[in-house]
């Protein structure tokens, strides 16, 4: 029997300054699967989510549900078609009930008032038949986040979702609530209801999907079902197989040591435990590369050693010196160089000019400031030359950094942090979002301060800029660096069955 | 090559239409439509206004007037513009200012022996001393529990009001005539600003001749400089106009004291916002305080201590506004009533945003509302319109400020520019 698909996506893009998100993307959902779309941030598996819930307006392409193409102006019309979406981040009030909660926005009314007891009562039968076990008169903020989840899913099917979209829904979970989320998801698909789900969890997309997508780079790389694939193939789907990007660097020569990490320990904003006891060192002269999947640690790691995030425990030593946590200022001066992962949170001050950003971190420093004052000429004179220099595409220095496009943003940032003498450069996911002319550049910048005796920790979940840019490479996997080897050992292989958690013996 | 002044002119006049256009866009708005409210209440809005322009510029003592009204306003804004630049918002300028206010009449009546040169000073440094602890304390309760100044800010103008209260019904109370009356006995002669005009205006006088010869050396130079450069005198001066213009301000300021026409007060008051915006502009502190305003997260990466400077800004912000309620008392007031400083913090938020919470925009959006303030009096008694109309078309001025959309449509103003981050941290904590 030829099925019609309930969703399908035909052709979509979506251009963003600067990025191609969503490029020429097919794909199709049928009636009652639990269809998984795997692929790390910034692979566009938001985005294209965004388009089928009415948020964003695709460049190209059409949405048809139930083989009808729809029109989608904004969420409204979404819903009407039956989408439902469960946010990553709940949007729930706290102080309200579940059952105002659920009715929120279409409210049971009689004669213009409202009716709360029809609503409970609606909102009683909906969890019976669905099996999604919730007290209609508890509070939000009173309930564990795992029920939470729950009622936003309830809100959906009080608006009569038949296509639920659950993005990263275990991210916020404990493993015990992910299993009761598993079995809800179960029951939703024994009665009818689509279900994409969103993550970057090989073990969980294993565990629950019919079907898997794995997207990249804003491109569809591939379907397949659980049952043929294994972590190790969704592994390497995840961050490509396919060789773009050389890099032309002659063999490290390691010198003296520069970083030398003990025992590191940091623990996540939700109090997890995301860094676990990581030792490591780097010498001058050569690249450590951290693999791993996104969201096993590594952005804590980097928010330890960069200065913004404080270490439970463990030890940072800087060319001998012991450094404090919590300080970038001190690493500043002791020629620590970071580029963040994300470039518009930390890395620039976006109604700033270029002037100011050149020298965000060194502005009270000479030749910058003498005392309490700012030199405009020698910081007009450092960012005229560094823009020159690195070849950031600019119409002047005064314009403000909102107004470039994300790859001249990355080529402010890595030049404002060459700019100063580097014993160390710690550079985080350095080329997301980055068209191949930036990523070519950015990458040789990094292999020529490495030449100049830098030591460099580069962490990225593109197992090709691991593998083209690093002379060592360490896999992180739940907080712990599993494995360290050479280069010229690793393969993909060996990579992807580390990254995805299993140890050769 | 050639056509290149021209274009920048031309930027030159789009950029400032940009910046002082929603204000001037709200100013006018705001006027038509109290020009309507007060057609319907039957009264002729065109006498309205011109008396309220007469009572507000008609002759010296009315210019001295408004001035006077302006002083403690540039204060204010001053200090709930520097607070917004860090993404602060200071609604407690008023019970800095009250503190100050009560301080510097304490210093005035109950300090005694000191010579004018000595006292005037003092009452003034301690008003702004205890503005600025009265501001460190929101800051250090949002740089160490994250509580929003908002909310502790409102609650501490309440505490500073009922402290006054106290104080001059009390303690401080002056107990010199036969009915006592809320407030503090009147400041000595010694602490008030204007003792010895005769000496500051031959004071004003040496350091204005000083100023004028580094500005004529500074030209002199510079000339030399662009003309080694082959370039002819005449360029020199269209590019360096609004330089120079800037630099006759103070001149004209002082010729403005020396006639009479201001006070010391407002001297200081100017002085101040040029200070601020040094500040801002050209110094680290203020590239600090701007970046915890613009992006806090690339403040805590380039190494900012984030939590001190949230603290330093809400001190300096709580030292400008006790400086102008100091100013306030020992330059017109000449001692502390309650009655006397009620609302003009929160003009002040009026103000800043006016001039768009540059410090010396300040300036001019203080001198209007002094201006509206001084000639209040005069409207309602030629023109037989409640003064209250003024406080109207105040509001709306601030409405027409905030909703900048409905300005800019009005005026076809084209572009985003700039939005100044008023809400930054607003429930997000």
């Amino acid at each position: 029997m030829n099925q019609v698909p309930v969703l399908e996506v035909r052709h979509v893009s979506k251009q963003f300054p600067g990025v191609l998100a969503n490029d020429d993307i097919n794909f199709s959902l049928n009636k009652g699967e639990i269809h998984a779309i795997l692929g790390e941030n910034g692979a566009g598996k938001s985005t294209l989510l965004n388009i089928i819930y009415g948020l964003y307006k695709a460049d190209q392409g059409e949405i048809l549900v139930d083989g009808q193409p729809i029109e989608l102006s904004n969420t409204q019309d979404a819903i009407r078609h039956g989408i439902g979406m469960v946010h990553q981040h709940f949007m729930l009030v706290p102080v309200f009930t579940v059952t105002e909660n659920i009715v929120l926005g279409s409210e049971v009314t009689r004669n213009g008032m409202l009716n709360m007891k029809e609503a409970r009562q609606k909102v009683t039968e909906l969890s019976k038949r669905f099996g999604l076990e919730v007290d209609p008169d508890a509070l939000i903020e009173e309930i564990p986040v795992g029920v939470q989840q729950r009622v936003e899913i309830l809100k959906a099917l009080y608006r009569d979702a038949k296509i639920l979209f659950l993005d990263e829904p275990t991210a916020v979970l404990t493993p015990q609530e992910v299993g009761d989320l598993f079995k809800v998801i179960e029951q939703l698909r024994e009665r009818g209801v689509s279900i994409i789900f969103i993550s970057h969890k090989l073990k969980e997309v294993l565990a629950i999907s019919d079907k898997i997508t794995v997207m990249r780079r804003g491109k569809v790389v591939g379907s397949t079902t659980p049952r043929e694939a294994n972590e190790r193939i969704l592994a390497e789907m995840m961050v490509g197989r396919d060789v773009i990007l050389t890099v032309d660097k002659e063999p490290a020569r390691p010198a003296e040591k520069v970083l030398e990490v003990k025992d590191l320990t940091v623990f996540s904003d939700q109090k997890h435990k995301a860094v676990d006891h990581v030792s490591f060192d780097i010498r001058a002269g050569e690249i450590l590369g951290i693999a791993g999947v996104q969201g096993n640690g590594q952005s804590e790691f980097v928010e330890a050693l960069s200065g913004l995030r404080d270490a439970a425990e463990g030890e940072m030593i800087l060319n001998g010196q012991r450094m404090p946590f919590k300080h970038p200022r001190a690493l500043v001066e002791h020629a620590v160089s970071h580029v963040p992962e994300d470039r518009q949170k930390h890395g620039l001050v976006l109604s700033y000019s270029l002037i100011d950003n050149m020298v965000l971190c060194t502005y009270y420093q000479p030749p910058f400031a003498k005392g309490f004052n700012r030199q405009n000429d020698a910081m007009r004179e450092n960012a005229e030359r560094l823009i020159k220099q690195f070849d950031v595409r600019t119409p002047n220095a005064d314009v403000k950094a909102s107004t470039l496009s994300g790859g001249n943003q990355q080529k402010v940032i890595v030049a404002r942090e060459l700019s100063r003498p580097v014993k160390l450069l710690i550079v985080n996911q350095p080329t997301r979002g980055l068209d191949v002319g930036s990523i070519e550049y950015i990458h040789s910048q990094i292999v020529k301060i490495r030449d100049e005796g830098a030591a460099v920790l580069l962490v990225s979940a593109e197992l090709d800029e691991i593998m083209s840019l690093s002379d060592r490479i360490s896999v992180m996997y739940h907080g712990e660096l599993v494995a360290t080897m050479d280069v010229k050992e690793a393969t993909r292989e060996k990579l992807g069955l580390l990254m995805a958690g299993v140890t050769p013996d | 090559m050639a056509s290149e002044p021209e274009t920048k002119k031309t930027d030159f006049w789009r950029a400032l239409w940009r910046s002082i256009g929603v204000p001037l866009g709200a100013i006018v708005l705001a006027l038509l439509i109290g020009a309507v409210i007060l057609l319907i209440s039957g009264a002729n809005p065109l006498l309205a206004y011109s008396a309220l322009f007469q009572g507000a510029f008609g002759g010296a003592s009315q210019i001295s007037r408004t001035l006077e009204k302006a002083t403690p306003l540039i204060f204010n804004g001053l200090a709930i513009s520097l607070a917004f630049k860090a993404g602060m918002f200071n609604i407690g300028a008023q019970g800095q200012l009250v503190f100050g206010a009560i301080i510097a009449a304490f210093i005035g009546f109950a300090v005694k022996g000191l010579p004018w040169f000595v006292h005037a000073p003092l009452a003034l440094i301690c008003g702004a001393i205890a503005g600025a602890l009265y501001g460190s304390i929101p800051g250090m309760l949002k740089a160490f529990t994250g509580a929003s100044e908002v909310i502790t800010t409102i609650m501490l103008n309440y505490v500073a009001l009922n402290m006054t209260d106290w104080l001059v019904g009390g303690p401080w109370q002056d107990k010199t005539t036969e009915i006592l009356l809320p407030r503090t006995p009147e400041i000595l002669e010694t602490a008030r600003l204007d003792q010895g005009r005769l000496i500051t205006s031959g004071l004003i006088f040496v350091i204005l001749s000083l100023y004028l010869a580094l500005m004529v050396y500074l030209f002199v130079k510079s000339h030399k400089k662009i003309r080694m450069a082959g370039k002819t005198t005449r360029e020199f001066f269209t590019a360096n106009l609004g330089s120079l213009l800037v630099a006759l301000i103070p001149v004209i300021l002082v010729g403005l004291y020396l006639l009479d026409l201001l006070q010391v007060g407002f001297l200081i008051a100017v002085g101040g916002a040029f200070f601020i915006w040094w500040l801002l502009e050209r110094t680290t502190l203020g590239f600090e305080i701007r970046t915890v305003g613009a992006n806090s997260n690339a403040a805590r990466y380039a190494g900012i201590n984030v939590a001190l400077i949230m603290i330093l800004t809400m001190v300096i912000s709580g030292l400008l506004a006790g400086l102008g309620g100091a100013v306030e008392t020992t330059g017109v007031d000449g001692r502390f009533e309650p009655a006397f400083n009620v609302g003009l913090g929160f003009d002040g938020i009026t103000i800043s945003l006016l001039g768009k919470t540059h410090p010396l925009g300040n300036i001019p959006a203080a001198i209007l509302i002094g201006s509206m303030k001084a000639g209040s009096n005069t409207m309602q008694f030629e023109a037989g319109v409640p003064k209250e109309i003024v406080d109207v078309v105040q509001a709306l001025m601030l409405f027409f400020v905030a909703a900048d959309m409905i300005v800019r449509y009005v005026l076809r103003i084209k572009g985003k520019e700039e939005k100044v981050s008023l809400t930054s941290g607003w429930g997000q904590h």
